[in-house]
């Protein structure tokens, strides 16, 4: 699985300019603790958060995480945004809450064991 | 409840938990601001914060991933409040994931599909 | 409904042991005395928010309440850092919160926007340095 295919079928909003959207996607992290991602995401996992701050860029680039995708129309700061550009990580936007994205994106078959 | 391999943690409660939605979130603002009275809350937080809000925002019951348990004083805590916990040894993903799959949304009556 | 009340909690600063339990209490006295349960949401919410920015931000503070027939009025006032841009603060996603207190749940930028979602008349005050008041109304009649 790739980005551009959960941008697709769940009409994710594409945030960061110029992104890599051929990607591969391993699977599927939700949650809003920083601490909880560094310690138990793994690399290539789209992450699923409400978090919008900085933090959260260098969280992704340090675990290699495939994506970032916000949660209930949540738009990242604009140092977020900046930052993430220059990181090339990749930040996305849905007005799904996250449990109902999470459905979905289990539905297409991520897992997160 | 079986669905997530869950054990009780309360003893308020005779299992039979009926819940209409279902909210996953580890910031309690998200969950103040959009959760549904009589949801099923998830999340990787263990804190009494964690049973406050519920309390304030009418949450039916906890669920808390990866095998954490609270501590015992949040455990008394819920059970003065009577809010249930659950605690499953899945990820907050694949508990959604899998409650997603069995028919629950964030919101019954707006949800999609 | 019976008529009216007035109270008064105390908050400290930092002590996040019982952060949330005055706007646990505020929510059993609007329970009984009979205010409709979606009503009571609003302002428990409202006054939970409103707390937990004492306890993060201030040293110390008071939250009182007075509830008559016609509306739920909650004064939250305290001691502290203040509040230097209110209107930054009042931005979704704005926040200064350090990363322990995003660790526990809280500081995601939400909590003003929250309150003032939730209320009919919002009123927030701050000298930067000394301390913020901040008032909120929720009409009864209405219900």
């Amino acid at each position: 699985m790739i980005l551009q295919q959960l941008v697709d079928s769940l009409s994710l909003e594409v945030l960061t300019e110029g992104a890599d959207l051929m990607r591969g996607v391993s699977g599927g992290y939700v949650s809003d603790m920083i601490s909880d991602v560094i310690g138990n995401a793994r690399e290539g996992q789209v992450w699923i958060t409400f978090q919008v701050h900085l933090n959260i860029v260098a969280a992704a680039s340090l675990k290699g995480l495939s994506a970032i995708i916000m949660v209930n129309n949540r738009r990242p700061l604009p140092e977020t945004l900046q930052r993430a550009s220059e990181e090339n990580v990749v930040i996305m936007t849905t007005s799904l809450p996250a449990f109902d994205l999470v459905g979905l994106l289990y539905d297409l078959g991520l897992r997160c064991r | 409840m079986d669905i997530l391999g869950a054990e009780m943690l309360s003893n308020n409660d005779d299992g039979k938990i009926v819940v209409e939605n279902v909210y996953c979130a580890d910031l309690m603002s998200n969950v103040l601001s959009y959760s549904i009275t009589n949801s099923l809350l998830i999340t990787n937080l263990t804190n009494a914060q964690v049973v406050r809000t519920a309390d304030v925002a009418d949450i039916k019951a906890i669920v808390f991933c990866r095998g954490k348990k609270p501590e015992l004083g949040t455990i008394m805590l819920a059970e003065r409040k009577t809010i249930p916990l659950l605690v499953t040894g899945l990820s907050m993903f694949e508990a959604c994931g899998r409650l997603y799959e069995n028919g629950l949304r964030s919101d019954k009556d707006t949800g999609r599909q | 409904m019976t008529s009216s009340s007035e109270g008064t909690f105390f908050l400290t600063g930092k002590d996040f042991v019982k952060a949330g339990t005055a706007s646990g209490s505020l929510k059993r006295v609007l329970e009984d005395m009979g205010v409709p349960s979606a009503v009571v949401r609003r302002a428990a919410i409202a006054a939970f928010e409103a707390e937990m920015n004492t306890i993060i931000y201030a040293v110390a503070g008071i939250m009182h309440y007075y509830v008559t027939a016609e509306m739920i009025k909650v004064v939250i006032q305290d001691m502290g850092q203040g509040i230097e841009n209110i209107e930054l603060a009042m931005t979704e996603g704005y926040s200064t919160a350090p990363d322990y207190i995003r660790e526990m749940g809280f500081g995601s930028g939400m909590g003003l926007p929250n309150i003032k979602k939730n209320v009919d008349k919002f009123m927030l005050s701050s000298v930067s340095g000394e301390g913020t008041t901040l008032e909120f109304i929720i009409n009864l009649e209405k219900t």
